[in-house]
Order: structure tokens, then sequence, then C-alpha cells
């Protein structure tokens, strides 16, 4: 008699994530999501100033080849009391840096839970769902949920209003000398 | 007790708040479990408290308190495990209570339209007359968001 080929278990699906810090709330992110980790520093020669009404979680732009990102200060994205941020995610597939306190560790999640149904705010545009670590339940950030397109359609409209005024100035300047 | 009003009786577990007693019909009840951490992170979602692990499940904790009783609870004594419908979809959502439930049996009157939209009926026990509730409306849920829809949210996120 041949016995039934033993069914090999099915590996469990994981995913790196990173853990950060933005004001001392915990929060994890795909580390497929981050294209880069930068110094907060780093960025600050490159930067250009900006102002969108409504929106004062962006105040910077960095102007990347034929690409604008948009720094994100993470505190006010969450409504969390606002800190400097050291460090900057620049966030794949998306027009986003987003500016945190610090790394705290990678890690590997074996499960994402979908965020409960009660919460039914602007969180769920937020996050992608919530996982459990070390017995503790970490929300995991949605990458492209930092900037709406309206917020989007605001700061390009910011940034060109910001473009135009460079561009009116330096005229300015050419024209006296 | 005749057949037909025996079919009337329907179960119903008792829980407090504060000096307050209120009903949740006990087909929605999924356990009660003593008071263990609450895991916060930002939302905007108002009478959620945050979340507790159970049993590899993460679950909502709902305080419904200040709606019901005018205040928030101080002390926890245990969270009612209940079934909150979402349409089609069923989730687990835990009620912070102040002391322990009790599982009777009763008949419920049915709420009239000038009752509160949580109040899905009313028990008379031990000389009380008491809310069921309705969890569907009291608990935060996509529908009520939708209800809100033109009400401007706050600014601050909660907790």
């Amino acid at each position: 008699m041949r016995l039934a080929a033993p069914v090999k278990p099915s590996p469990v699906k994981t995913e790196q994530i990173i853990l950060f810090r933005v004001s001392g709330q915990l929060f994890a992110v795909s580390s497929a999501s981050v294209q880069e980790v930068r110094s907060a520093d780093s960025m600050s020669g490159s930067e250009i100033e900006i102002s969108a009404p409504g929106l004062r979680k962006v105040r910077h732009v960095v102007r990347r080849g034929d690409r604008s990102l948009f720094i994100v200060n993470g505190a006010m994205h969450f409504g969390l009391h606002a800190t400097e941020g050291a460090l900057l995610f620049v966030l794949r597939k998306t027009r986003t840096a987003l500016l945190i306190d610090g790394i705290d560790k990678m890690s590997t999640m074996t499960r994402l839970q979908a965020l409960p149904l009660s919460f039914c705010h602007e969180e769920r545009q937020w996050y992608r769902g919530l996982t459990a670590l070390d017995q503790t339940v970490i929300p995991v950030v949605k990458p492209e949920g930092f900037l709406s397109l309206e917020e989007l359609a605001l700061l390009d409209a910011a940034l060109l209003q910001a473009d135009n005024t460079a561009a009116a100035a330096h005229e300015e300047t050419d024209s006296a000398q | 007790m005749t057949v037909s009003a025996e079919l009337e009786l329907q179960s119903f577990v008792l829980l407090r708040l504060g000096e307050r007693r209120f009903a949740v019909s006990a087909n929605q009840i999924a356990e009660l479990v003593a008071p263990s951490r609450v895991f916060r992170f930002p939302h905007r979602t108002p009478k959620l408290d945050g979340v507790i692990l159970r049993r590899g499940r993460i679950v909502p904790v709902c305080d419904v308190s200040e709606m019901l009783v005018g205040k928030r609870l101080t002390s926890r004594r245990f969270y009612l495990i209940a079934v909150r419908n979402y349409g089609t979809q069923r989730e687990w959502i835990a009620i912070p209570v102040t002391g322990e439930c009790e599982l009777i049996n009763a008949e419920m009157t049915a709420a009239v339209e000038s009752d509160a939209p949580h109040v899905g009926g009313w028990l008379s026990h031990d000389g009380d007359v008491i809310e069921v509730l309705n969890l569907d409306t009291l608990t935060p849920g996509p529908e009520q968001l939708r209800a809100q829809a033109a009400t401007p949210h706050a600014a601050e996120a909660l907790p």
C-alpha cells in the first residue's frame, strides 16, 4: 500500500519591517517601501521652503531631478506633539519624505491584521493594518497615506507659486545688474 | 409558565457602568475578560480607547461610558467582549465595564421612536427598568462616519 505523500506546510509569509518612532510613538513600515534613509541635516542645503494653506505638516520640498519630494512632518501628520525630526524616510513610489525621530529596529512581521472597522476616520488612510510583535500592537503605516491627492494638488500649486516668485526675484536681480 | 410565555424570554447580559446597569443580548457576547494592557496609537475616531490583544486577535476598546452615564470610567474591572455587526461583517469589540456581569432571562419591550438610537429595547429586572443596548449604533463604525460626513473633524488626533 502506498502512503500519500506528506503535505508540506506552506511557508509562512513574512515581511521585513522597520520600527520607527515619531514623538515617542512606535510605528512600523515595510522596509520594501523605504527607498532611502537620510539624516534630516543632509537635506538642509537642498530644501526649498513651501507653504500650502491649511497644510502645516509640509514645510519643505526637495528637488530630485524632475521630481519634487515633499517633507512630511510625521508628528504633525499623526497629530502628536511636534518634534524636530532627525531622520527622513524617502518612501518608494510616493512623493513623500517622512520626517521621523529615529529608527527603533528592524523586524519581521508574520501577520498583518486589518484595522478593525471601529476605526472609521482618517486613520484608515494612514495604516495598512496592525501587527502584534513581542506582545505589543504596532500600527503599520501606508506609504501613500501621508499625502492625499488633494494635498498633493495643494502642494503642487504652492510649489509653482514659490517657483514663480523665485523667478521674478531672479529677473529683478538680473535687470538691476 | 406556558410554552408561549417561555418562547418570549430571551437571554441578556447585564453590565454595570458606574451606578447604572445596562443589558446586551447574550447572543452578542463572546466573553468577559479581566483588564489587559491597552495599546494606543494615533487615530481620529471618538469613543475608541485603543486596542487589546485577545487570543491572538486585536480587539478595539470602545468606551461607551461617557455617552451612557455622562462620564468616563475611572475604574475598570472587566472588558465585555461583544460582537459588533458592520453590514455583512462581524468583529469583536471590547467594552470596559465596572462590575461583574450577570446573565438573565427576561422579556424585552421593544424600543419606540422617541428612544435614543442606541436603545434596542427595555427590560424590567429586580425592580429596575434597564436599557437594552444596540451596540451597532452605540459604537463607532463606517455607517456613523457617513452620517457625520458633513461635520468637520477634530484637528488633534486621539488619544
